[in-house]
């Protein structure tokens, strides 16, 4: 909801329907100077939105345009912020989780020079035995000791107030403070909210604290040193200096709040007690916890309980008095809700906070009540009424366990609390709807549009919340919408919806879609079925829920509608007509009204025919909706579709699956890895049939180059030979042909596509040489409607596949595209986004090296369709060889990588020693063997891991600690290849450092950039690897120099191996790079050019824009190998031929460079010269270097 | 020798009209062509189809890769308030009336009704001194020629019920009745017409085996065809006449000029010499008409149509006939 920010009075903006991140910088943009940034979820929005308003010259209270700066990474955001604070400006920055933590060195000088300012934290978990994205409060706990203040909001309401309360409060206290609030509960949910005007924002902001502020300020003019270094004889003192500064700081917040409820007539406290006067048990909590507990106090009170909670707004300082004044006497028990966990404390900080509270006034007071603590609401887990309740029911227990968890089942350490799973405390007028929607099928959109159409309703107050898978292709939304008179305080999800509705039917087979109905709902079901069809087609479990919960059942179908007025496959605006027009909310009529007015303002702008289309389909929907009269009895026997294929390991049947099947909740602690350690290979099992339309591949027309196979972002292409007899065997319609070489007569060569693992992203067809002489558009591989039979036939063709042996390494020349296709890929059926331009890169890693790999992979896409659970895509071989893959963090992977370097290194240099002290045991020649052999090409590596199965055997019998420990390590004497694995935002920002220190140490390291010249996994945020005239978030109009030559820097060693591939434009180039790269005894860097969604391409021209890339000389390809040097050679090779298109010719494709006209439009023409000229100037100074002899 | 013409009711100091290209596309070519003697300039055609491309392509990409993924709920900055529509181009013509003299000629390429008549408007409101129209369709199967005349028909009364600056149509080739279609356009409002459109004409690309647009500058040669049709028209519609195509030296303006254009427009001369060719075709071009004694362009118009010239079969089926004879080789003539 920018345009709130345009609104031209302040009645305009009293009321807003938007989420806690644009509430919360709606505030820090309007008072502050300088926002140094950088993108990290959950709060890269923030950042977002104050660099697009700063780029379209929005003003603070000042009448002043914001300094927006992007950074390196969050401790370079944090830097900034320090320097900018001490020359005087008003500063923030927002982040979350590692961001935070990166930014801790400087917080604490921040603090410890008393310097206001206001950091915005979206607070989020911290990466542990896992990264989680999602939100708790373990970042912010982690910086608690930095003497930064720290404020907490619970809503979206509070995250826009207390940004403000936090400003006022800093510029008085001159203590600065963390703002924050629940990472995706908070700063995703989008809700109704009263906006603040500037004229209250200018009250709240004194303008002396201000200029005392600029005073305080490094100004030549006054000249003073801040930042000395002390020893032992003042620092303590120094220290303590800022203790008055602390105990005045509650003071100053209460002052603040209070002179904020008075502008707004919105109060708040230190901590906010609600509840029984009288009540005798107590929670104290914060953040949107509170809001939870706090209808549940109304709930249960109204039913004889005597209960009340006390928010913690103001953490710290910690202002004890005003605590335990704000709790009732009457309290006998307090629970201690913790959303973090400190592993080995006696209590998580917030218990130990309010324990030594009561411990310091016992000795007054002479008593204190039971006190217990709980852990909660871990990275998002669901915090419900029933969770609450089971907390007031502790309580009251003789014997409460002290220390307990809420919302998972601990069946090891025994501390979870039993709740009621189906307690629903909300009233009937508020009215629930849930949708399940495909994530690109714009259900979340038309949601969030519909949030506003009945926010802007007086009438009505709109919550929205949505939930998203992990995969980035094919992913299932859903989202969580309330609609009610009151103010809507529910800050989890819905557990009776009067309203559900199925976007996908596919998804009927997969899901339990109605287990959330409420009984005497509605049903709404997107179904190619008609109403006098349809319910034959149900399983069976959704016709019992009809039938049980008495649901009227309604059908569209919306892709019939939307083809017929022209709108594609584009369902979402029907579907969201049919909401209105069925759900009751508003009467129909006005509701219909309201969409098309809304359609009229969405899309007016882009012109008159989206906006009839639209209107179309809003009047072609009412036609088509049907209500289906159920019938009385159930009839179908269709059971649910297993979450994993039949053979899975007993691992993924226990856990995986029921991660696949959303039963991830009731897992219990005992079934869990205690380490994060995983199984690899699980991707296969997770058969997600996404696709509707697949390759299939014609054997007469093939021409065997292997070219789609090595181009399928998912693997689903493979490739193997085998002896004809071989297809004695084979089921029908098994497709072979003899293999395109002499002297092989007995030979055949088979493709195989897996269907169920298919995105149908069609990279496969356009990478393809081959054309039908008979029909131009026909290649050897096209895609086809995909159908049940298909698949089954597929699937037993896939089994058949599977069981010809792989072919041996050894004996396939993998130094070409077309050997390559022989090699088992260890990196398949990812979730990457469809026709991912990254993932065939790693694909053909795990071909030639996977067997032998270790990966150390920085956070990003990669580590996400690379690790996130429930499956990875790295996977293993027939012998049970596999990548042994790894993240660490974002900013430190190379360093990661390099230790996984050294380690092999010790462990071989360890394995040699051993071997030659047990050499008397183990046979001398074996030993010189193991140590000396050489292992260059895949049969050395093939002998030598011969050689060590022999040593394995012999070691069985061999008896010592020093056998033990030989057999160990055994494993690394065959060469290990280390990659280390990322995007450009690891490798051209936040571990760039790191990343030239790795290049520079001359180890063997192998690096590959996976370089989409922006951040995609956060969306899209520019990097320095952003090309110039591209527009990117943080880059709105257009990134102003040129991307960092990668290439040249490391070029500039000397003894770095680099090569530029792009493999949609040369897969052989790319091919070699690997293996040269890989084969060289140093250093090495690839840069692989990766087309990705965020450049606003039609994905299916991946490979196309490639080929652009290259030929215009945006991309030119090139080896450096300083291996040739001793032999005089030039070690510098451009692979590219001269440039014989313009630059334009390839950004004209893309949206990320045509989208400066409208962002830029001015400079369009200066900014899109310039990067030709940086492209001919590139082009000349390669072309020199590549002559020089 | 005067050189003034009239075109399409506006005063032109010369009959050499800078037609629509790419050089157009920046302030800094406007400027040029001014400087280069341009006497008047046709912009580059604003294409409706490129502005609903742009605005659904944005569309596409909000929809198809937005709110897909928890970290990633959009990829692009918002866009909410990027107003698909002309804007850029008629800040050009704004510009460019502000600073250049010579008249400006807009050109348009729309693809529906609306289109034609939305846009027309917003020209008009820009300052742009007339407009051309530049309709491009490849009529479906299910259309009669009578069809698609009536369509332009339709798309010229459009226009000129929503502006009231001159218009004229820039016409392709392939009327069955080119002088009927001609005179229905005039009827229905155009002032001038345009001739001809040099459609572009796709080809194929051996390597992929796939079709690529592709556009080749023009020759002198190709100066016969509207030659044609101008001499045929002239005198029988009540309009301006454009000769465009073709012309490469001053003696193809003078050719436009005699068989009745008020003007001779070219782009490819100027791609493939630069602006400063203009200097070049005007000196050509005066230099013929001194030495054949012509006093004013006004005088030379029209004077070798088909109204005035001695054998006017020639520009019937008698010319066809000498067209074929002149291509038999030396040796089977006569």
């Amino acid at each position: 909801m920018s345009k709130v920010l345009d609104a031209p009075t302040a009645i305009d903006l009293e009321i807003a329907t938007i989420d806690g991140n644009e509430a919360a910088a709606y505030v820090a943009y309007r008072v502050n100077d300088v926002c140094s940034i950088y993108p990290i979820t959950p709060s890269s929005t923030m950042a977002e939105l104050a660099d697009q308003w700063a780029s379209e010259g929005k003003t603070n209270i000042w009448g002043e345009v914001p300094d927006v700066i992007e950074m390196q990474s969050e401790a370079g955001a944090a830097g900034t912020v320090h320097g900018a604070l001490q020359a005087g400006s008003l500063t923030t920055t927002f982040t979350a989780s590692q961001g935070l933590l990166l930014m801790i060195p400087n917080m604490y000088k921040i603090a410890g020079e008393l310097t206001p300012c206001v950091i915005h934290v979206a607070a989020r978990s911290i990466a542990t035995q896992g990264l989680s994205i999602f939100g708790d409060h373990q970042d912010v706990m982690a910086a608690r000791s930095t003497g930064f203040a720290q404020l907490a909001s619970g809503s979206v309401q509070e995250a826009h107030d207390l940004a403000l309360i936090a400003q006022a409060a800093t510029l008085e206290s001159r203590l600065p403070f963390i703002h924050f609030f629940d990472g995706f509960r908070t700063s995703h949910e989008v809700n109704k909210l009263v906006m603040l005007s500037d004229e209250q924002i200018r009250a709240m902001i004194n303008e002396d604290l201000v200029i005392a502020q600029r005073k305080r300020s490094l100004n030549p003019d006054a000249p003073f040193i801040r930042g000395t270094a002390q020893n032992p004889d003042v620092y303590f003192q120094s220290r303590e200096t800022v203790n008055p500064f602390y105990a005045r700081c509650p003071e100053i917040v209460e002052k603040a709040m209070d002179q904020f409820g008075q502008l707004t007539g919105r109060y708040y406290k230190l901590f906010e007690y609600f509840g029984s006067k009288t009540a005798d048990r107590v929670i104290i909590i914060m953040g949107s916890g509170a809001e939870t507990v706090r209808e549940t106090c109304d709930y249960l009170n109204a039913r004889g309980e005597n209960v009340g909670v006390i928010q913690v707004h103001l953490f710290r300082p910690f202002a004890a008095d005003r605590l335990l004044a704000a709790i009732p006497t009457t309290a006998k028990s307090i629970a201690v809700l913790d959303r973090t966990k400190e592993p080995g404390a006696s209590g998580e900080p917030l218990y130990a906070d309010v324990v030594n509270a009561y411990f310091e006034a016992s000795e007054e007071t002479g008593s204190m009540p039971r006190i217990i603590a709980g852990r909660y609401g871990l990275s998002s887990k669901e915090f419900n009424p029933g969770m609450v309740k089971a907390v007031f029911d502790e309580l009251s227990a003789a014997k409460p366990k002290r220390h307990f968890t809420l919302g998972i089942i601990d069946d090891v350490a025994g501390t979870s609390l039993d709740f009621d799973r189906d307690l629903d405390i909300e009233p009937n007028d508020v009215h629930r709807a849930i949708f399940y929607g495909l994530g690109a099928d714009g259900t979340v959109g038309a949601n969030k549009n519909t949030i506003k159409i009945i926010g802007e309703d007086p009438k009505f107050y709109a919550q929205g919340y949505f939930l998203y898978d992990s995969k980035k292709s094919g992913s299932q939304t859903v989202s969580h919408l309330r609609f009610g008179p009151r103010p809507i305080r529910s800050p989890y999800l819905i557990k009776n919806a009067q309203f559900v509705a199925c976007h996908q039917f596919n998804f009927i087979d997969r899901t339990d879609i109605l287990r959330l109905a409420a009984p005497g709902g509605t049903f709404l079901l997107n179904s190619p079925y008609g109403p006098d069809e349809v319910w034959d087609q149900l399983p069976e479990i959704m016709q019992h829920q009809i039938l049980n919960k008495k649901l009227r059942f309604f059908v569209i179908d919306a892709s019939q509608v939307a083809r017929a007025v022209g709108m594609g496959n584009r369902t979402n605006t029907i579907m969201q007509t049919c909401f209105f027009a069925i759900s009751g909310v508003l009467p129909a009529e006005e509701a219909i009204g309201k969409i098309k007015k809304a359609i009229k303002k969405t899309y007016g702008k882009k012109g008159e025919e989206i906006v009839r289309k639209n209107f179309e389909a809003v009047d072609q929907t009412v036609a088509n909706l049907f209500e289906v009269k159920v019938p009385a009895d159930a009839t179908s026997v269709r059971q649910l579709l297993d979450p994993v294929a039949a053979g899975a390991p007993e691992f993924v049947q226990r856990v995986t699956a029921r991660i696949i099947a959303g039963d991830g909740d009731n897992i219990p602690v005992g079934d869990l890895p205690i380490d994060g350690t995983y199984p690899s290979g699980t991707s296969k099992w997770e058969k997600r049939n996404i696709a509707e339309f697949i390759p299939e591949w014609d054997p007469e027309l093939c021409i065997q180059c292997g070219n789609c196979s090595l181009v399928c972002p998912h693997g689903v292409i493979r490739t193997r030979l085998f002896n004809k007899e071989t297809l004695a065997e084979a089921p029908a319609g098994f497709a072979s042909a003899p293999i395109e070489a002499k002297g092989f007569p007995d030979t055949r060569y088979t493709l195989q596509v897996y269907a169920q693992d298919c995105t149908g992203c069609t990279l496969c067809v356009d990478a393809c040489p081959v054309r039908d002489r008979r029909q131009a558009d026909r290649r050897a591989i096209n895609m086809i409607p995909k159908d049940p039979e298909k698949v089954t036939v597929g699937t037993a063709h896939n089994d058949f596949f599977e069981s010809i042996p792989v072919n041996n390494r050894s004996s396939i020349d993998f130094s070409t595209v077309r050997g390559a296709q022989f090699l088992e890929p260890l990196f398949e059926f990812s979730g990457a986004c469809a026709g991912c331009g990254e993932t065939p890169y790693l694909k053909l890693l795990s071909q030639l090296f996977g067997d032998r790999m270790l990966v150390a992979n920085a956070t990003g896409c990669s580590s996400i369709y690379g690790g996130n659970l429930p499956t990875t895509p790295w996977s293993v071989n027939s012998e049970g060889r596999g990548p042994a893959w790894s993240n660490s963090l974002f900013e430190d992977n190379a360093e990661f990588g390099l230790g996984m370097r050294v380690a092999s290194d010790r462990h071989r240099a360890s394995a040699e020693r051993l071997l030659k002290k047990l050499a008397d045991r183990i046979g001398t020649s074996l030993v010189d063997d193991l140590i000396s052999a050489p292992q260059r090409i895949e049969s050395d590596i093939r002998k030598q891991r011969e050689r060590v199965a022999v040593l394995k055997l012999i070691l069985k019998d061999v008896p010592g600690t020093e056998a033990q420990l030989l057999l160990a390590v055994a494993d690394s004497l065959v060469r290990r290849s280390v990659w280390i694995v990322g995007g450009d935002g690891w490798a051209y920002d936040i571990g760039s450092g790191g990343l030239d220190h790795v290049l520079a140490s001359g180890r063997n390291v192998n690096v590959l950039v996976m370089d989409t010249e922006v951040y995609s996994n956060t969306g899209g945020q520019a990097s320095k690897s952003t090309p110039m005239a591209a527009v990117a978030k943080f880059a709105n109009g257009g990134k102003q120099v040129n991307k960092k030559d990668l290439a040249l820097q490391a070029i500039a060693y000397g003894n770095v191996y680099v090569a530029r591939i792009a493999m949609g434009a040369n897969p052989q180039q790319t091919v070699t790079a690997f293996r040269e790269a890989e084969a060289y005894d140093g250093p090495s860097i690839i840069l692989a050019y990766s087309h990705c969604i965020a450049h606003g391409i039609n994905m299916e021209k991946g490979l196309e824009q490639q080929q652009l890339a290259v030929h215009s000389g945006y991309w030119p390809l090139l080896r450096y190998n300083p291996e040739v040097k001793p032999s005089g050679e030039n070690p510098f090779i451009l692979d590219s031929a001269r440039p014989t298109r313009k630059f334009r010719d390839f950004s004209d494709n893309e949206l990320r460079f045509r989208m400066l006209k409208q962002t830029n439009p001015k400079a369009v023409e200066s900014m899109m010269a310039s990067a030709q000229s940086g492209i001919d100037h590139r082009w000349h100074l390669y072309e020199e270097m590549a002559q020089e002899s | 020798m005067d050189l003034k013409t009239h075109y399409l009711g506006l005063e032109l100091k010369h009959p050499i009209v800078a037609s629509a290209s790419p050089i157009s596309q920046q302030f800094d070519g406007i400027r040029r062509l001014e400087d280069s003697g341009a006497a008047a300039i046709v912009m580059f055609s604003l294409f409706e189809e490129q502005i609903r491309f742009e605005a659904e392509s944005h569309d596409f990409f909000d929809h198809t890769s937005s709110n897909s993924f928890a970290e990633s709920l959009s990829f692009f900055p918002n866009m909410d308030d990027f107003e698909a529509g002309p804007d850029e181009y008629l800040d050009l013509i704004r510009r460019a009336k502000r600073s250049v003299e010579i008249p400006i000629i807009a050109s348009l390429n729309a693809c529906t009704p609306d289109g034609w008549s939305e846009y027309a408007l917003k020209l008009q409101q820009a300052g742009a001194d007339a407009i051309e129209l530049n309709p491009y369709f490849i009529p479906s199967y299910t259309q009669s020629s009578m069809d698609v005349e009536k369509q332009y028909e339709d798309m010229v009364a459009a226009v000129r019920r929503a502006v009231v600056i001159p218009i004229s149509v820039k016409l392709p080739p392939y009327f069955s009745s080119m002088g009927y279609t001609a005179k229905r356009l005039v009827d229905a409002g155009a002032n001038g017409l345009v001739l001809f459109n040099r459609l572009y004409q796709p080809d194929f690309d051996m390597e992929r085996q796939d079709v690529r647009p592709s556009l080749e500058l023009s020759h002198s040669g190709e100066i016969r065809l509207p030659l044609l049709w101008i001499a045929n028209l002239y005198g029988n519609i009540n309009g301006s006449l454009a000769g465009t195509t073709g012309v490469h030296r001053g003696h193809d303006v003078a050719k436009y000029i005699l068989a009745g254009a008020d003007v001779a427009m070219t782009t490819s001369s100027l791609l493939k010499n630069g602006t400063g060719h203009l200097a070049v075709l005007m000196a050509e071009f005066v230099e013929w008409a001194n030495r054949h004694g012509y006093r004013s362009v006004e005088q030379m118009k029209g004077s070798m149509s088909k109204k005035h010239v001695l054998n006017p079969a020639a520009f019937d089926r008698a010319n066809y006939v000498k067209v074929l004879q002149s291509y038999l080789p030396k040796h089977l003539v006569g």
